[in-house]
């Protein structure tokens, strides 16, 4: 991210003992360690584990790519594929203030991807109208943070015309919103943000949210030219330019409200989404690193609402513990769903309390970040505290 | 709501321009500077503006009212002959008649079924009916309609049956909405009349975007006839911020829209004094770059002539936005839930009644030029009020839409979950059947 750059040049120029304004790790750190994107197994070093995933194209043609680059690669594919893709938001034509729709202005015109005036809700009910008209639009939201103003063409309006239409056959099942969301270490009260939560209360829209690249464009790709329902594409703004790994060329898709077990274990049951799913990994090798024959298993649930609650449910009954972790507050959250639903569904095979690890009940002030959000320290915490209950 | 966290956008604007950008929409900030000795601003945001020496603010006194377009008076006399519209026959003014007739009298039957509590709600649009048959008129059939609520003739002209409309209104089996909204949230397939939502506004942009999606597809396909988007939305609602964003939306993304305001003076008990301070909706849109014209609502020639016209500026050079605001009063409450008489004085309403409304208006036109008389009103009244009738007993004892459509539609196919909830109130509805009214449904449990 440029602002970090600067910083870092900043730092440069400055004496050397400066303090970083977000917060770095200790030097005495062992679990709140930077997420090393190099090396973690969430994502794919090599062509060879894409080879291994079922759900990937088997085809040898792949090239190394970060968050923002496979969301381009997702756009212009979608582009490809139908005219009737438009691309539209603020500053979308110079190709986005996080580079998402770089070059797409020149390659498919003016027409059909272009700036808007600064306003969330006329992006929101622009993108309505497009989508009842036959279009397929994909609408930026610059950050999730600012999506509020559009929430009531989102919730009273997207998610209800197909319903209200009934038998006329009209729906905005064609949009798909895209906005980058979370924390990304400084972005304090309004470049934070993770609303999942408010959109899963709502019936007739899909929230999405992506891991990885090769996630991303997949995901991306199914909620633009398969899914008919409209989509909320919430995008982990700090992967944009750290998670690099190798992606398919071609098009392909990935299902939606369908989760994906990324490490399989017998012991516990972690459920998360986005960028804490690097938190968990880390916080799992500690912890199988620590106690020999643990094993535990970690699942993304890509699709946060509607959710595939059988993956869940099953892996639940077969380890008996779960924990939820995601950024957003523990009120209210997406974990509070997840919880009561493993209660209801695996009561008999619970060993423990459902633990939620999540962001605390309170804004996120700049300098406090590290402390309000989930961490490997305290993912690694509730791991121990569930396994010995 | 632009963000500040970046000035990286001005470090990627610099690696942009090692980019070659051929693109014809792109405007360079450098290309506009401020030449010494200049009369005429050339910051960018305001590139014709001449500078002045004399510190004089704008005042909106200043400026006289935007007048208001009229062809007849209140008489049915047409003011200027050469509006007098000859590109129709008097055959098809007096379905428009019959068409304003239609909802008046369904109005008059609907709110005292309202008032008998045989339907839940309904909003009458008394005093507006020529702005919706009059506008609707002038629109050709692949045009699509955005509306608020009152504009029942809008449906009527647009070939909404009785039949639909006595459907949505008891929320029958044969509702395209399958019984799942309020009364008066109307909606049509073809020629297409988006269903109607209650939150004020949101249609707007909406409208914006579909005008836009319209001008690509002609893009796309030139086989497809150009068509115009036609949004409908009261004074009130212009107040939301929806209504801003829809304007300036569709002014610069030059969308081919009809933005038609209806003035009616109020909102539900909101006289338009607390609405606004300017010079009504018109004024607004000369500061969103929108060509704009006031008509005179109650003379449904002027509503009409206007909408043509706007609807052909539209289409022009690849398309713009036009704002049309007629003025009317409502002469009505503003719905059933509403005694307007706690706001407004019987008798103002009752002058307006008499003194001018767009039906006898047209009625007096129509008998000048000996097109209609007591005698043809009587029985065209007579007969619209049987048939609506007919409807309406026929509906009102019609089964309302199968169990499942609770669940239907509000994704494109039912989720897990809902599947679940089904079967769990399928299992609870056999448990305690008598606790529900579960045969007014058609096909009763089996329905869902």
């Amino acid at each position: 991210m440029s602002i970090r750059g600067a910083g870092r040049r900043l730092a440069r120029q400055c004496n050397p003992g400066y303090r970083s304004y977000s917060s770095a790790a200790t030097p005495s750190a062992r679990l709140n360690l930077p997420i090393d994107y190099k090396s973690t197994p969430l994502l794919h070093h090599g062509p060879s584990s894409i080879s291994s995933s079922r759900e990937l194209p088997q085809s040898t043609n792949t090239k190394r790519m970060n968050l923002y680059q496979a969301i381009n690669s997702a756009l212009r594919t979608a582009m490809s594929a139908s005219d009737k893709v438009i691309l539209f938001g603020e500053d979308v034509a110079f190709g986005g203030v996080f580079r998402c729709s770089m070059d797409l202005q020149m390659e498919f015109g003016s027409h059909r991807v272009f700036n808007t005036p600064l306003t969330e809700q006329g992006i929101a009910g622009f993108a309505i109208g497009a989508a009842a008209q036959g279009l397929k639009p994909v609408a930026e939201i610059q950050f999730a943070d600012y999506v509020y103003p559009a929430f009531d063409q989102i919730v009273n309006e997207a998610a209800k015309f197909r319903y209200r239409e009934g038998t006329t056959g009209a729906d905005a099942g064609g949009l798909v919103f895209r906005m980058p969301c979370g924390a990304v270490g400084h972005g304090a009260l309004y470049h934070t943000q993770s609303p999942e939560s408010l959109f899963s209360h709502i019936p007739g829209v899909r929230v999405v949210m992506p891991r990885s690249p090769t996630q991303a464009k997949g995901l991306l790709l199914s909620s633009i030219l398969e899914c008919n329902d409209p989509v909320i594409f919430m995008e982990p703004k700090i992967l944009y330019r750290a998670a690099v790994e190798h992606v398919p060329t071609e098009s392909y898709t990935l299902p939606l409200s369908k989760a994906d077990i990324v490490k399989p274990g017998s012991d516990l049951t972690i459920i998360s989404y986005g960028q804490p799913l690097y938190l968990c990994s880390q916080a799992i090798s500690a912890v199988e690193k620590a106690r020999k024959g643990v094993n535990i298993e970690l699942i993304d649930l890509r699709t946060i609402y509607p959710w595939d609650r059988q993956t869940v449910l099953d892996s639940v009954r077969r380890t008996g513990r779960a924990i939820v972790v995601h950024e957003s507050m523990v009120n209210y959250g997406v974990g509070a769903e997840v919880a009561a639903t493993i209660q209801e569904g695996a009561f008999l095979r619970l060993e423990a309390p459902v633990k939620r690890v999540a962001g605390l009940t309170t804004h996120t002030g700049l300098a406090f970040e590290s402390f309000i959000m989930p961490d490997v320290a305290k993912i690694h915490d509730a791991i121990l505290q569930t396994l010995d209950y | 709501m632009a963000s500040l966290l970046f000035g990286g956008r001005l470090a990627v604007r610099s690696v942009n321009r090692h980019v070659q950008l051929r693109h014809s929409a792109v405007r360079w900030n450098s290309s506009i500077s401020q030449r010494p000795g200049s009369a005429t601003v050339r910051f960018p945001g305001a590139v014709d503006s001449k500078f002045t020496s004399e510190m004089a603010f704008s005042r909106p006194s200043s400026s006289p009212a935007m007048p208001t377009y009229r062809v007849m008076d209140s008489d049915g006399v047409i003011v200027d002959k050469k509006h007098e519209p000859t590109d129709v026959s008097t055959e098809e003014i007096i379905t428009w008649y019959k068409n304003m007739l239609t909802v008046n009298i369904m109005d008059v039957i609907m709110f005292e079924a309202q008032r008998q509590g045989r339907l839940s709600f309904y909003m009458v649009s008394a005093g507006e009916e020529g702005i919706a048959v009059g506008s609707a008129s002038a629109l050709e059939d692949h045009d699509v309609v955005f509306c608020q609520y009152r504009e029942s003739g809008v449906f009527q002209q647009r070939g909404f049956t009785m039949k639909q409309f006595m459907a949505q209104l008891f929320a029958n089996r044969h509702d395209s909405g399958q019984g799942r909204n309020m009364p008066v949230h109307y909606g049509l397939e073809y020629p297409r009349i988006f269903t109607i939502s209650s939150p004020l506004a949101t249609q707007l942009p909406q409208a914006a975007g579909a005008a836009y999606a319209m001008k690509i597809q002609a893009l796309q396909n030139p086989n497809n006839p150009a068509g115009v988007v036609a949004c409908y939305f009261g004074e009130g609602a212009a107040s939301e911020g929806d209504f801003h964003a829809a304007l300036n939306m569709a002014a610069t993304r030059s969308c081919p829209i009809v933005f038609i305001c209806r003035n009616n003076g109020f909102a539900i008990s909101t006289p338009t004094l607390e609405q606004y301070r300017g010079d009504g909706i018109a004024s607004r849109g000369i500061g969103y770059g929108i060509d704009t014209i006031r008509v005179d609502g109650n003379d449904i020639f002027a509503v009409r002539e206007a909408t043509k016209e706007a609807r052909r500026m539209a289409l022009e050079n690849g398309g713009r936005p036009i704002l049309i605001e007629a003025m009317s009063y409502r002469v009505s409450h503003h719905s059933t839930s509403d005694d307007s008489f706690t706001y407004r004085a019987r008798v103002e309403v009752e002058d307006w009644k008499r003194r001018d409304n767009p039906i006898i208006r047209l009625r007096k036109w129509l008998e000048s030029k000996g097109a209609w008389n007591e005698e043809l009103e009587q029985q065209a009244r007579t007969d619209l009020r049987a048939a609506i009738l007919k409807e309406f007993n026929a509906a009102e004892r019609e089964k309302k839409p199968a169990l499942k459509e609770m669940f239907n539609d509000v994704y494109e196919s039912l989720t897990e979950e809902q599947e679940m909830q089904r079967e769990a109130l399928r299992k609870h509805l056999e448990k305690y059947p008598d606790e529900y009214n579960i045969n007014d449904h058609e096909h009763g449990i089996k329905g869902l």
